[in-house]
């Protein structure tokens, strides 16, 4: 089954091509992952994919449903690349104002706010204001409020940075985790090793996929993900 | 409910921001308190009402005074009542003259009554009696402060909760929090109606205080009743927010924010009321139409300086409405420019 199904999508920023003809399907139930570096137009997907922009030309089907639509972003978790978060607020009051977006109220609340704090080990901060927070603190809350509703599609704009890699093994085992139990996840990255961790991989670079499959398909004869990136990423060029 | 999630938000945050709680209620206060002790003069061509046939026309004409004829006192009151005369002169039996002022506006009252006089010295050089001097509002201890007071206070309001709201509003643009909103169900104008919720709440708040301590505390002259002052001054501070948070879509930044002072609300203090209209052009006096501080000076002053009560301030009020509603209207088509749907 599909989850998400990227059609000949373009996206333009007034004349500039930011995005150009991305086709790509991301299986249910399994962790997909964006490669590319800063500038291939990662976020610009995903964020059409979430919903939020919509796409120059092409379609983005999501469960069957034509994005943007409501009914699907109530069962879309995005956590955004930089922190978008409310500095004056505490980890509860932020992740109890996420909640209440997302109609969950009462006892459900309480226990899904509870359980998020544990998954990304904040627990014994929830009280503090988030402007005490550190740069990986703040990641993880972000992470946190994606999670929320236990949404059955899961985009991650970049979750990993700035997380000490203790924590980050510990995230990634609690994406493995939601994987288990149904959830789609799409997450981006220009770090190579991460994009190891992922089931399936999609390499970008300047608006254009170059290629896609496993990590171990891509890499094929190429040592590290690395050499396989800048052999698609060559080869794009040349053409 | 989504936009009850939003308005506790904005009080938590609230809550939290003293300072802006602080620039929002004290600042009208310390600047109103200041203008209190400030008043300046210029000059003013009255309009006095004469009896038909008066001798009066001419020589009150060489005063710089435009006159108005009417047949009978009852004809001149109902003028005054309608702002078209400043003051209205005949002569008694006994040879005085009584001079009746509308009396809203200081500066008008004197010079209708320094008219009158320097005309009848003309006609009469020997000494005059004093002319007895009725006045249809206000009262002779008015000061310059009583009659700009009103209008002020609807202007700090104005001015504070559109920085502070606009700001705010653009904060959420600029850091991010905006797009995540955007990224969860919430419908455009769940978000503008959040807004104007939660902030609303403070406004309450803010334009009471101020209202009192205007009152009670600056002792500015006060005719009528407090509540329609109160919810005049809410209905300002209601527009100010909509149209705060739909223009800070058209800034980038803080400092943006500020250069709309210049251009929105700076306008709307020299038309607005606070300086005589009769001293400009009519196209100029036009541009008052288009600028909601028009409508909320004059109702704060009906009521304030002329007694009125709700039902005489009904249309401002209505005006204020309906611009804060066009403003919600607008910011929700604005919002589509970061998310379509
Ligand atoms: N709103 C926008 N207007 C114009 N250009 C944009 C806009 N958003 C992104 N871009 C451009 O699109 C390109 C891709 O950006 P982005 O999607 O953020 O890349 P990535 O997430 O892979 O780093 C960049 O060159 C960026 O400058
Ligand atoms: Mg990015």
């Amino acid at each position: 089954m599909n989850a998400i199904e990227i059609r000949h999508v373009k996206k333009a920023f007034g004349k500039t091509e930011i995005l150009t003809d991305i086709d790509m399907i991301v299986q249910k139930q399994t962790i997909f992952g964006l490669l590319g570096p800063s500038g291939a137009g990662k976020t610009t997907l995903v964020k059409m994919i979430a919903g939020i922009q919509n796409p120059t030309a092409g379609s983005i089907i999501v469960n069957q449903t034509m994005m943007p639509s409501f009914a699907m972003m109530e069962k879309i978790g995005y956590m955004a690349q930089s922190d978008a978060l409310y500095s004056e607020l505490s980890a509860l009051e932020n992740l109890d104002f996420f909640a209440s977006l997302y109609g969950l109220k009462g006892k459900k609340k309480k226990e899904r706010i509870h359980a998020v704090l544990e998954i990304v080990n904040l627990a014994d901060h929830a009280k503090k204001t988030v402007s005490s927070y550190s740069g990986g603190m703040k990641r993880r809350l972000s992470l946190a409020a994606a999670l929320l509703h236990e949404p059955e599609i899961l985009i991650l704009d970049e979750p990993t940075v700035g997380i000490d890699p203790v924590l980050r093994a510990s995230i990634w085992r609690e994406l493995r985790c939601l994987r288990q139990n149904g959830t789609t996840i799409l997450v981006t990255t220009h770090v190579m090793d991460e994009a190891e961790k992922c089931d399936q991989l999609a390499m970008m670079r300047e608006g254009r996929l170059i290629s896609t499959g496993t990590p171990e398909d891509l890499k094929d004869g190429s040592k590290t993900l690395e050499e396989a990136f800048l052999y698609f990423g060559g080869a794009s060029n040349e053409n | 409910m989504r936009i009850r999630a939003l308005v506790i938000r904005i009080i938590r945050q609230f809550a939290r921001d003293k300072r802006t709680l602080a620039m929002m209620i004290a600042a009208p206060m310390l600047i109103l308190s200041l203008m209190s002790f400030v008043f300046s003069d210029n000059d003013l061509v009255p309009v006095i009402g004469i009896n038909e046939g008066s001798a009066f026309e001419k020589s009150l004409s060489s005063q710089d005074a435009e006159t108005v004829e009417f047949s009978s006192k009852k004809e001149a009151v109902a003028a005054a009542e309608k702002q078209e005369i400043d003051g209205y002169v005949t002569r008694l039996e006994d040879g005085r003259l009584e001079v009746m002022l509308e009396g809203s506006d200081p500066k008008a009252n004197g010079a209708v009554l320094a008219a009158i006089q320097k005309a009848a010295a003309a006609e009469m050089p020997a000494k005059q009696p004093e002319p007895a001097v009725t006045m249809l509002h206000g009262d002779k201890d008015m000061e310059m402060f009583d009659s700009i007071g009103p209008f002020l206070i609807g202007f700090f309001i104005f001015f504070f909760v559109f920085l502070i709201a606009g700001v705010s509003f653009l904060r959420e643009r600029t850091n991010g929090t905006l797009e995540r909103l955007l990224a969860t169900p919430l419908k455009r104008w769940e978000i503008v109606a959040g807004y104007v919720l939660g902030f609303g709440i403070f406004t309450v708040l803010q334009s009471a205080i101020i209202v009192w301590y205007a009152i009670e505390v600056l002792d500015i002259m006060m005719a009528g009743s407090i509540i329609p002052v109160i919810v005049t001054a809410l209905m300002l501070a209601v527009t100010a927010l909509t149209l705060g948070t739909l223009l800070s879509a058209f800034a980038k930044n803080e400092l943006q924010m500020i250069q709309f002072i210049p251009i929105v609300i700076v306008p709307q203090v020299f038309f607005s009321g606070l300086f005589s209209l009769e001293t400009m052009a009519p196209w100029v006096q036009k541009l008052g139409v288009a600028m909601p501080l028009t409508y909320g000076g004059t109702a704060i002053r009906e009521v304030m300086i002329r007694g009125g009560g709700i039902a005489d301030i009904a249309s401002e009020l209505l005006v204020l409405l309906a611009f804060s509603v066009l403003f919600m209207i607008l910011n929700t088509f604005a919002l589509k420019k970061h998310r379509k749907l």
